[in-house]
């Protein structure tokens, strides 16, 4: 009977551990399958354990440089969106202009656009332009899609800032520049940050609107793209476990941070 | 994740009312501000729809080049050929999004309430998977789904694959490429978009408000139904949009766990734009796609309540 009483307590909490499972599965096993030493092209069958892969994981031809690739892509992509989707999200967040009803649903759109939409519409805009795709054009598709997230991120949290703290220093003789600077910017940082994550997760991530706008440029996701065609090497799964790892530390360093900082403040 | 709320709030009910006063001096400073990235948005992403309707009414050929000749026929022939794929991308969508809502909701449901300490472990676990691309990912759901794998057995010695042949989802005992797997990797890919603001709009509940309803004899099945369920839904309503529009119009699933039978919408217009290299249908196509969708999405927010719901 208390086993019965206790599985009625905590069904919710086991369905969610069933679902969290169901949603890190596929990870495991793309971290299995990395030590497999796969008997043919493709890596989809467990064959025997091996570290080649890990020890050499540029061993495919192409693969480290379409990592670079996606890398560059992503680092520029954030860098011009960040600017760019800052600086409406301030406008949005702290002014009065016409046209507003208008600007958000501007923004809403790529946002709420299937991505094959969007990337067949840019292909045929390149096509009829006449504009060869590659690196260029991929990082102008990039920055398009990654812009409303980051406008998203950061309104959220200047319309959360108090303006009385940038008025309290204008009155303490800080000229405009000095304000911005020392008082609105680094209130606006985590919000900044948080949206520059978000643009170069979406950025290094994305296949589908690349696709349409990459021509002969290979990014990370195109060669895995390519590969499940001509054969999966193992390589595949040590960069995706790679990058899996070291973006689950980054995360959980920074909440180990964020929580002793919490308990130094009580 | 709650981003088509917040910005769908400010389109349809002009709820920014937190603006500061305009400043006398300066008018022109938010036009600045606004000018780079709405201008990066008009030329990449508002000119290439137009263009891309302007594609769709043109005929030639890649060496001849296209002329506009307003020819419509391609939007009639496009619809006749393809329409199995327009209904099988709006079929598995609609599956793969009530599928994210029965295993999103309860998971959304168990983080909010029931983790207490370790809610942001669970959120970790949750977002931890976007970090392995998704292509990596969802080529592992060939592993797991693989015929005479460990899944597939379990399923057929359940007599589950029974059940889904009888309603036309797998076939001879296998579950890779037939409908259930496209179904099951499309559930897979999006769920992080159905909990994520399912999760924030749960959170936000103030638990006065269970305390208040059992003290009003409500049972804990009473309070859901009626306190807990309906103070969710604006989260439900934003939770099956981010599922459904990105699940029409995915076509990595239904390539590489399905098989040629279960082409969506997407597979068409890829294959028009890369393969086939016919421009028109291709942009007719992706016109089709976006116009059902917005139709779609319309009609959905208006039966699911008022603008404070998106």
């Amino acid at each position: 009977m208390a086993v019965v009483n206790w599985l009625r307590r905590n069904v919710i909490v086991l369905f969610g551990l069933l679902a969290l499972g169901y949603m890190t599965l596929p990870n495991i096993v793309v971290l299995m399958f990395s030590f497999n030493d796969p008997n043919g092209r493709f890596n989809y069958t467990w064959n025997g354990f091996t570290l080649d892969a890990w020890e050499q994981p540029c061993g495919v031809a192409g693969i480290c440089d379409s990592v670079a690739v996606s890398m560059k892509i992503a680092v520029l992509s954030t860098l011009v969106a960040t600017a760019l989707g800052t600086a409406i999200a301030f406008a949005l967040g702290r002014y009065r202009f016409r046209a507003r009803g208008a600007i958000n649903t501007l923004l809403f759109l790529p946002m709420s656009m299937p991505e094959v939409v969007m990337g067949a519409s840019l292909g045929t805009l390149f096509l009829n332009m006449r504009i060869n795709t590659g690196f260029v054009t991929i990082l102008i598709a990039h920055i398009m899609f990654c812009l409303s997230f980051v406008v998203v991120a950061v309104k959220a949290r200047v319309l959360g800032m108090d303006p009385k703290l940038e008025e309290a220093a204008q009155d303490l003789y800080a000229s405009p520049t000095q304000v911005f600077l020392r008082v609105t910017l680094p209130l606006a940082a985590p919000g900044i940050g948080a949206g520059a994550m978000l643009a170069f997760a979406l950025s290094f991530d994305d296949f589908v609107i690349t696709n349409f706008t990459s021509g002969n440029t290979v990014t990370f996701p195109m060669f895995v793209y390519g590969a499940a065609q001509r054969g999966t090497p193992p390589q595949i799964n040590v960069i995706g476990s790679a990058m899996f790892v070291i973006a689950v530390l980054i995360v959980m360093i920074g909440q180990i941070r964020a929580s002793r900082r919490a308990k130094q403040r009580a | 994740m709650s981003a088509l709320g917040t910005l769908g709030a400010g389109t349809t009910g002009g709820a920014d009312t937190k603006v500061t006063e305009p400043k006398r001096r300066g008018r022109w400073v938010p036009y600045a501000l606004l000018a780079p990235g709405l201008l990066w948005l008009v030329v990449f992403f508002a000119i290439p729809m137009v263009v891309q309707g302007s594609t769709s009414l043109q005929t030639g050929n890649l060496t001849k080049g296209y002329d506009l000749t307003w020819h419509w026929a391609t939007y009639w022939d496009a619809l006749d050929q393809y329409y199995p794929q327009f209904l099988r991308s709006f079929g598995y969508a609609a599956a793969a999004t009530v599928m994210c809502l029965v295993i999103g909701y309860p998971l959304a449901y168990a983080i909010a309430f029931k983790a207490g300490k370790w809610r942001g472990m669970w959120l970790v676990l949750v977002i931890a998977p976007f970090f392995t691309s998704f292509l990596v990912r969802t080529l592992a759901w060939k592993t797991i789904l693989a015929d005479n794998g460990i899944v597939v057995d379990v399923l057929n010695k359940l007599h589950f694959t029974n059940v889904t042949a009888f309603l036309g989802l797998t076939q001879d005992d296998r579950v890779l490429a037939t409908p259930l797997a496209v179904i099951c990797g499309l559930t897979y890919n999006f769920l992080p978009f159905m909990v994520l603001p399912l999760y924030a709009c749960l959170e936000r509940i103030d638990p006065r408000l269970h305390e208040a309803a059992g003290d009003l004899y409500a049972s804990p099945r009473t309070t859901f139904a009626k306190v807990t369920f309906p103070l969710s839904l604006p989260g439900v309503v934003s939770g099956t949009l981010l599922t459904f529009i990105p699940a029409s119009g995915d076509y990595v699933n239904a390539q590489w766990l399905g098989s040629p039978d279960t082409g969506m919408a997407g597979n068409v217009i890829q294959t028009q734009f890369l393969r086939v290299l016919d421009y028109p249908t291709a942009a007719a196509l992706s016109f089709i796609l976006m116009l059902l969708i917005v139709l779609m999405v319309t009609a959905y927010i208006r039966k699911a309540g008022t603008e404070d719901l998106v």
